[in-house]
């Protein structure tokens, strides 16, 4: 296991699209919800305790071992928002394209073969994190940072943030990143026990109906 | 002739430390078709549940669950239990809102509830809103499995907090089966101790939230598109799940505006709740 394969995975440079898309930021941004950094850290927050955890489970899941297909339909399940549905299965794609070349694996052709319009963007970190190497709580770490980078990245350019005012808000989040991808690790531990339901499945409604609002505006910077 | 489908593994029933000090109460409904109309056979009140059968409507057997005492408090352990056989039609409603309060006992209190709906049955469970007192703490299970023609109107309505108090601690996860693969796993976690909750990506204020859950086999054939209510200040979302059915996604600040969003919805989707 190289600690250096999480850096790649989750460096924002990594080349699987995860830049064009705001977890729901920009939906915010433009209710006057998120217009600082105090209320950027508070959706942040928000955003990590729920679709940051599941997504921070599914990954864990998945490193462990767990079928993808059986995940994957748990994704769906915890995703009523046909357009989050999307979103999270056209990141999954572009992520396993990105991570075959990198990491090349029979494991993520197969399910690559198996869900040729993408897998949920977390099944696919979890079992990329598998083929590089590392562990469920790396993956789970690599899911939880990830649900609040696209927000933070988002409010800079929407807001005009501070640069260094936003990457202090992750720093600040850093403790909360740490207790939710060790709390789906948990979840994910009790998986072979419990089944499917093991899985946290925390929702936010504002993201729900605000990611069917934005899918449908004529003019948007971000996809999500 | 099939069956109602398998039963969700049982809850975690484990006594806590505090178990004796707790209210302990199941309540149970079985309806069952019988000669062009709906039987209940069972209609088994226990605890703070109160069942009264009202006057049938058709084939449609109605009952009202009245709360005679208040609960659920703090450490109080509540089970419903319903069951709808064969081709019955049962409409579930509740007489008054539910309050969850503060007990006596520094434990939460849980409410447990499985539905199971048989083929070509129907269940409509329109309780009241579920209001989270300050200081209260409780864990509402809903658990929901249908056959592959079973049809479901589901309504939840939580208010968290009475009017000019801070809500309690509520959390509620509804998990949806049906014909054994899971349609929706929703857990909502709201009040002291939850992250966010009250933040921009969550509730931003609003202390009333609500889902309708509508399952219908005939939505396989035509899915419902999503749709955006516009019933400010209440908003809300109806989107089609992965499979045969669509839940409606509401907040809004207050109780009123959030049963307007509901209407709303119904509405559209041409159900009514009468």
């Amino acid at each position: 296991m190289s600690p250096v394969s999480l850096l790649i995975l989750s460096d924002g440079r990594f080349p699987a699209g995860g830049h064009a898309h705001s977890g729901g930021a920009e939906a915010a941004i433009a209710a006057g919800r998120v217009h600082d950094t105090a209320s950027l850290e508070e959706f942040c927050r928000g955003r990590l305790s729920t679709a940051g955890l599941v997504a921070a489970a599914l990954a864990a899941a998945a490193a462990s071992g767990h079928d993808p297909l059986l995940l994957d339909d748990a994704a769906d399940a915890r995703t009523p928002s046909p357009a989050l549905r999307q979103v999270a299965r056209r990141l999954g794609r572009q992520l396993m394209r990105a991570a075959r070349a990198v990491w090349p694996s029979p494991d993520l052709d197969r399910l690559a073969a198996a869900r040729p319009a993408g897998a949920h963007h977390p099944v696919v970190l979890g079992l990329v994190a598998r083929t590089a190497g590392l562990s469920p709580q790396d993956a789970a770490q690599a899911a939880a940072y990830d649900s609040v980078c696209g927000p933070v990245n988002a409010a800079v350019r929407l807001l005009g943030l501070d640069p260094f005012q936003a990457t202090a808000v992750l720093a600040r989040l850093s403790g909360a990143i740490e207790h939710t991808a060790a709390q789906a690790s948990e979840h994910a531990a009790r998986l072979p026990v419990d089944g499917v339901d093991a899985l946290p499945a925390a929702s936010a409604p504002l993201l729900d109906i605000t990611a069917e609002q934005h899918a449908t505006w004529p003019v948007r910077l971000f996809a999500s | 002739m099939t069956a109602a489908p398998p039963v969700h593994p049982p809850p975690d029933t484990a006594p806590t430390p505090h178990g004796a000090y707790g209210l302990h109460a199941t309540a149970r409904i079985t309806a069952e078709s019988a000669g062009g109309a709906t039987d209940l056979p069972l209609l088994d009140g226990d605890g703070p549940f109160s069942l009264r059968r009202l006057r049938s409507r058709g084939t449609q057997a109605r009952v009202c669950v009245l709360n005679t005492m208040s609960a659920p408090h703090n450490g109080d352990r509540l089970h419903t239990e319903v069951t709808v056989g064969p081709g019955a039609d049962l409409h579930v409603i509740t007489a008054a809102a539910t309050i969850a309060l503060p007990g006596p006992v520094p434990v939460h209190a849980t409410h447990d509830l499985t539905l199971r709906v048989a083929d070509h049955a129907r269940l409509h469970w329109l309780p009241e809103p579920l209001i989270s007192a300050a200081g209260s703490d409780l864990r509402q299970r809903i658990r929901i499995d249908l056959a592959p023609t079973a049809r479901l109107v589901l309504s939840e309505q939580q208010i968290l907090g009475r009017p000019h108090e801070p809500p309690g601690r509520l959390s509620t996860r509804i998990t949806l089966r049906r014909d054994g693969r899971t349609l929706l796993d929703q857990h909502n976690t709201y009040g002291p101790g939850a992250q966010g909750w009250d933040g921009p990506a969550v509730l931003a204020g609003n202390r009333a939230t609500g889902q309708l859950l509508i399952i219908d086999p005939a939505y396989e054939d035509h899915p419902p598109e999503p749709h955006h209510l516009d019933t400010p200040p209440a908003q809300g979302v109806i989107t089609p799940l992965p499979g045969p059915g669509v839940l409606l996604t509401a907040i809004a600040p207050d109780a009123g505006h959030l049963q307007h969003c509901l209407n709303a919805a119904l509405r559209h989707l041409g159900h009514h709740t009468q």
